[in-house]
């Protein structure tokens, strides 16, 4: 098996980076290429950008994002948010991220997760799941939907997605600890890789997380100084997780 | 040093672009004359062998091959270069080298993240992977890298590999 991930999120609004507490009050945290670098340095296994208001207009500064960052890094990242179609996912692709996140678009027209594996590949489709309960939520966690994440985890995959981001908004941004029964059930039910996401608050949170999913998504714990990534890292290394050495 | 990559409609050329071009390489489209031609890929075998194809860039890249110039194959780019992948119900392959790609039977899939090859870790991202005698190092047991004449190729992501990514490749610019 692969190393253990880390990776940071960075919710993105037009060209900023945001934060946000379960989904609301957005504030902004900095710029996404400065803070992508950062997190590089700080030996970020892969980042995550999410277009956290996913508009027309947004999508054309994402596409300007996405080039930015592959300019600078040399890490894999995945981008989510408003992603419809082959023709969205091909565009950031080719604009040099590695993998698509699907959300609400997958929930409308599942056939989408299959469409976009065929094309670019199942390593390149990420599903995320924001649950609530142990239900799926759709737009931005807005609406409710008649699916269990379990279920819907199950399916994805079963459509070709090649990784499940399962967020947790019961906890999201709490920095209580990650939904570990929650993502253990999800965990279990696939056998494609499971980013635990949400309420991370210090490195034993994240190493339990790490216990039951192959990466963690880190957002309030790093957000505003990346150079907490370097101190979670020699934390978790102190609790016996191995970690890969990014030198 | 002049590199070529491959662009017949995979995803990442960009990244792979951008990786060389941070090491102050020059970046050129024609496939047959310059000193390191590249073969990236991600994505499905079969659309992948068709697109090549369609450019007639199946045969220059054998040509250059068997001339002793220098091609680099990454990820499906080195899947590509066998005689067979299992891919997609079973796909023909350029031959560059002998070997076939099969489905990855244990773990996870796809493999996802940094492993170690050798001293350094780098990032993978794949659901099959070769089964050659060409192999020259591995990876949890999987083929990591394979030589066959001018040919190289690496199951992992150079261009997506941090620091130690950015020396591979530069390690390839200097044999070229």
């Amino acid at each position: 098996m692969p190393l253990p991930r880390l990776i940071p999120c960075l919710d993105v609004a037009g060209s900023r980076v945001v934060k946000g507490v379960r989904f609301q009050g957005l504030r902004d945290v900095g710029d996404p290429v400065e803070l992508g670098a950062a997190y590089s340095e700080s030996g970020a296994d892969e980042l995550v950008f999410l277009d956290v208001k996913a508009t027309l207009e947004g999508r054309r500064t994402l596409v300007e994002v996405v080039r930015r960052v592959a300019e600078r890094l040399a890490i894999p990242f995945t981008v989510g948010g408003g992603v419809r179609s082959v023709a969205d996912a091909e565009q950031l692709l080719r604009a040099g991220a590695d993998r698509v996140a699907l959300n609400s678009a997958a929930l409308e027209r599942p056939a989408l997760v299959t469409e976009i594996a065929e094309r670019l590949g199942a390593q390149a489709v990420v599903v995320a799941i924001d649950a609530a309960g142990g239900r799926v939520r759709s737009r931005a966690a807005s609406a409710a939907t008649s699916r269990g994440a379990v279920e819907w985890a199950q399916e994805a995959e079963a459509r070709g997605a090649g990784e499940i981001l399962l967020t947790s908004i019961d906890a999201d941004g709490t920095r209580a600890g990650y939904d570990l029964v929650l993502t253990a059930a999800v965990s279990a039910a696939v056998s494609i890789p499971v980013i635990a996401s949400g309420g991370a608050g210090k490195a034993a949170h994240v190493a339990a997380a790490l216990e039951v999913a192959q990466a963690a998504l880190l957002a309030s714990i790093v957000h505003e100084d990346p150079a907490g990534l370097t101190r979670l890292r020699a934390e978790l290394r102190g609790l016996g997780v191995t970690l890969r050495d990014a030198a | 040093m002049r590199v070529a990559v491959c662009d017949y409609g995979a995803g990442n050329v960009r990244s792979v672009e951008l990786a060389f071009r941070r090491l102050g390489a020059e970046l050129g489209d024609d496939i047959a004359t310059a000193d390191l031609a590249v073969l990236p890929g991600v994505g499905s075998a079969r659309s992948a062998m068709e697109e090549l194809r369609a450019r007639g860039l199946d045969r220059v890249l054998v040509e250059r091959v068997a001339a002793g110039r220098l091609v680099l194959g990454i990820c499906l780019g080195l899947q590509l270069a066998l005689e067979w992948t299992e891919e997609d119900g079973g796909v023909e392959g350029l031959g560059l080298l002998p070997g076939r790609a099969v489905r990855l039977g244990a773990g996870r899939v796809p493999r996802l993240g940094w492993a170690a090859v050798g001293d350094s870790a780098y990032y993978f991202a794949h659901s099959y992977a070769a089964e050659t005698p060409t192999a020259t190092a591995w990876s949890e047991g999987l083929v990591a890298e394979v030589r066959a004449g001018s040919f190289v190729g690496v199951q992992f992501h150079p261009e997506k590999s941090g620091a130690a990514g950015g020396r591979y490749l530069e390690r390839c610019l200097s044999r070229a």
